[in-house]
C-alpha cells in the first residue's frame, strides 16, 4: 500500500528518481532545483541508490555526461533551472535529436538579467524548440508521479527521447505537501529496467550524432518531428497504465469547472491551484467561466486544446513568460495558432505576469479576468497586457 | 548504407540518425572539395614522411617505390604537405576541371 508522507517536492522528486533505480545521474546544483540533486547526492553516498553520481564543473558537462551515459543504455537522470538551462541549452538539442531517453526535472526559474532566483517559465520558453517531451506539473503528487512516467515514456521502444518535467521554482519546489509513496514492487512493475536497444558496444560500433551533409539533414529532422509527434499515442497509454495501477490519471490537458462556460482562463504549471480558488469564487457570483491548464507542453496537444477551447467566447492565457518584442506570452500565442484554424473559436486575451518569482493572489487572477472579458469585447491598442507592473 | 544518400527518405533515417556501418565515411569522396592538387618531384624527396605525418586526413600513402603520395579520392588540397617539406618536393597546382 502507498504510504501518505509529508514532505518537499524537491526531496520528492529525488526519492520518485531513487524509486526509478537510476544508474546514472550527472547534475550540477542551481537554484531553486539544487535541493533534487543535493538530496540525490545523499542517497547515494548513503548506499540508498546504487547509481553513479557524476558532479560535473556546469550544466553544459552535465547534460554532455547525460547523454554518454544515455548511449550506453544506462537509466540517467539530471536537473537544472534557469541560467542552468541556457548553459546546457546547445547539448538539450543533441540528447532529442539521438533520441537518448534522458529524464530532467527542471525547477522553473526566470533568466538573467536583472539577476533573478525566483520562478517563472522564461527558462522554458527557450527550450520550447528542441524536440523533448515536456510535461508540466501543478503539484508534488504530479511531480513524483509524472518522473515515474517520464521513465517509463522516455524509455519506451515506440519513443525513445528524453523528457523534461517542468515543476515551478520555490512556488512548487520548495512546498512541503502531502503525498503518496507507492511501494517498490509496485514501481518496478510499472517501470522494467532500461532496454535501450542501440547501446555503445564495443562489439556492435555504432556512431552517434554523426555528421549529416545538406543532401539527408532534411531526411534526419523530419525522422525527427514525426516521432516527437507520435510519441503523444505512447504517452497517453502510460499515463493510462499509471492511473489503472496506482489511481490517478492524468490528461494532455485538464479542466475545472469548464462545463458550459462563456469564458476559460489559461495556466500552465503550478498557478493553476492558486486560479481554481478564484474559479470557484467567480463561479459563486454567477460567471460562467472555467479553468484549462496544459499539463502536455510538448508534444503540443492539438486535438484536445481544440476540443477544450472551441465552444468558449473568450480564451484569458496567463503567460509567466515574455517573449520580448514580439509575442508576449509564448502560450497565448501558440493558442492563437492552434484555434486559428477553427471556424467557431474564443477570442485570446494574451497576459503576461508572475514573472521572476512574484505572486499572483486569487484576487489578482479575478481582476485578469475582469480585464480580460472587458479586453475581449472591446479590443486593445496593445498585442498583450502586463499583469501587475506599478506605472507611477 | 543499401541506398545512395539522395535517394535516402526519412523512413531510411536510422533512430537518432545514427551510422551502423563502422568506418562508412570512407566511402565519402572529399577529393572533389579539393581546388588545387599535391605534384611531387620525387629526384628531390629522402622520403622522410613529414607529409604523412601533418596530413589532415590521413590520405598519404606510401607507393610501391617508397615515395608517399596522397590518395587524391580523399586528398581535399589543402597544401600542409606541401608547406612542411623541408626538401621542397611537393607543389600545389590548380585544378583545371
Amino acid at each position: 500500500m502507498a504510504k501518505r508522507t509529508g514532505m518537499e517536492v524537491s526531496i520528492a522528486v529525488s526519492e520518485a528518481v531513487k524509486m526509478a533505480k537510476a544508474d546514472v545521474i550527472a547534475a550540477y546544483p542551481i537554484t531553486p532545483q539544487t535541493h533534487i540533486v543535493e538530496h540525490l547526492a545523499e542517497l547515494v553516498a548513503q548506499g540508498e541508490l546504487d547509481a553513479e553520481y557524476i558532479p560535473v564543473e556546469s550544466e553544459h558537462s552535465a547534460m554532455s555526461a547525460c547523454l554518454g551515459s544515455s548511449a550506453v543504455g544506462a537509466r540517467t537522470f539530471t536537473a537544472t533551472a534557469g541560467q542552468g538551462l541556457e548553459l546546457m541549452h546547445e547539448v538539450v538539442y543533441v540528447a532529442s535529436s539521438m533520441r537518448l531517453p534522458i529524464v530532467m526535472a527542471v525547477a522553473n526559474r526566470a533568466l538573467s538579467a536583472p539577476l533573478s532566483v525566483w520562478g517563472d517559465h522564461s527558462d522554458v520558453m527557450a527550450v520550447r524548440d528542441v524536440g523533448w517531451i515536456q510535461i508540466f506539473v501543478e503539484n508534488g503528487q504530479e511531480a513524483v508521479d509524472n518522473t515515474l512516467c517520464a521513465f517509463r515514456i522516455a524509455e519506451d521502444r515506440r519513443v525513445l527521447l528524453p523528457v523534461m518535467v517542468h515543476l515551478d521554482g520555490f512556488h512548487l519546489s520548495h512546498m512541503v505537501e502531502p503525498l503518496l509513496f507507492p511501494d517498490q514492487k509496485e514501481v518496478d512493475e510499472f517501470l522494467p529496467p532500461n532496454n535501450y536497444p542501440y547501446p555503445l558496444n564495443p562489439n556492435k560500433p555504432v556512431t552517434m550524432g554523426d555528421f549529416a551533409p545538406p543532401v539527408v539533414y532534411t531526411e534526419a529532422k523530419w525522422a525527427q518531428e514525426i516521432n516527437v509527434e507520435k510519441s503523444k499515442d505512447t504517452i497517453l497509454d502510460v499515463w493510462k497504465q499509471f492511473g489503472d495501477k496506482f489511481g490517478r490519471y492524468y490528461k494532455p490537458v485538464e479542466t475545472y469547472r469548464a462545463e458550459d462556460c462563456d469564458t476559460l482562463l489559461m495556466t500552465m504549471g503550478s498557478f493553476s491551484e492558486t486560479a481554481m480558488m478564484a474559479i470557484d469564487k467567480m463561479r459563486e457570483a454567477g460567471k460562467k467561466i472555467g479553468l484549462f491548464r496544459i499539463r502536455l507542453w510538448r508534444p503540443f496537444p492539438y486535438e484536445e486544446v481544440r476540443q477544450t477551447a472551441k465552444n468558449a467566447q473568450t480564451l484569458i492565457v496567463l503567460d509567466r513568460a515574455i517573449s520580448l518584442g514580439g509575442v508576449g506570452g509564448p502560450v497565448a500565442s501558440e493558442m492563437r495558432n492552434a484555434l486559428y484554424p477553427l471556424a467557431q473559436r474564443p477570442k485570446v486575451v494574451g497576459f503576461v505576469g508572475g514573472l521572476g518569482g512574484r505572486d499572483i493572489s486569487p484576487a489578482d487572477f479575478e481582476t485578469i479576468v475582469n480585464r480580460g472579458i472587458e479586453i475581449a469585447k472591446k479590443g486593445s491598442d496593445r498585442e498583450f497586457e502586463i499583469f501587475g507592473v506599478r506605472e507611477e | 548504407m543499401t541506398k545512395p544518400e539522395d535517394k535516402l527518405t526519412w523512413k531510411d533515417i536510422e533512430v537518432g540518425a545514427i551510422a551502423t556501418e563502422p568506418g562508412s565515411a570512407s566511402q565519402n569522396r572529399t577529393g572533389d572539395w579539393r581546388s588545387r592538387r599535391p605534384t611531387y618531384d620525387q629526384t628531390k624527396c629522402n622520403k622522410c614522411g613529414l607529409c604523412q605525418t601533418y596530413c589532415p586526413e590521413g590520405c598519404i600513402l606510401k607507393n610501391e617505390d617508397g615515395f608517399y603520395e596522397a590518395d587524391l579520392y580523399y586528398c581535399k588540397g589543402c597544401g600542409i604537405c606541401a608547406k612542411e617539406c623541408p626538401k621542397k618536393v611537393i607543389t600545389m597546382v590548380e585544378e583545371k576541371e
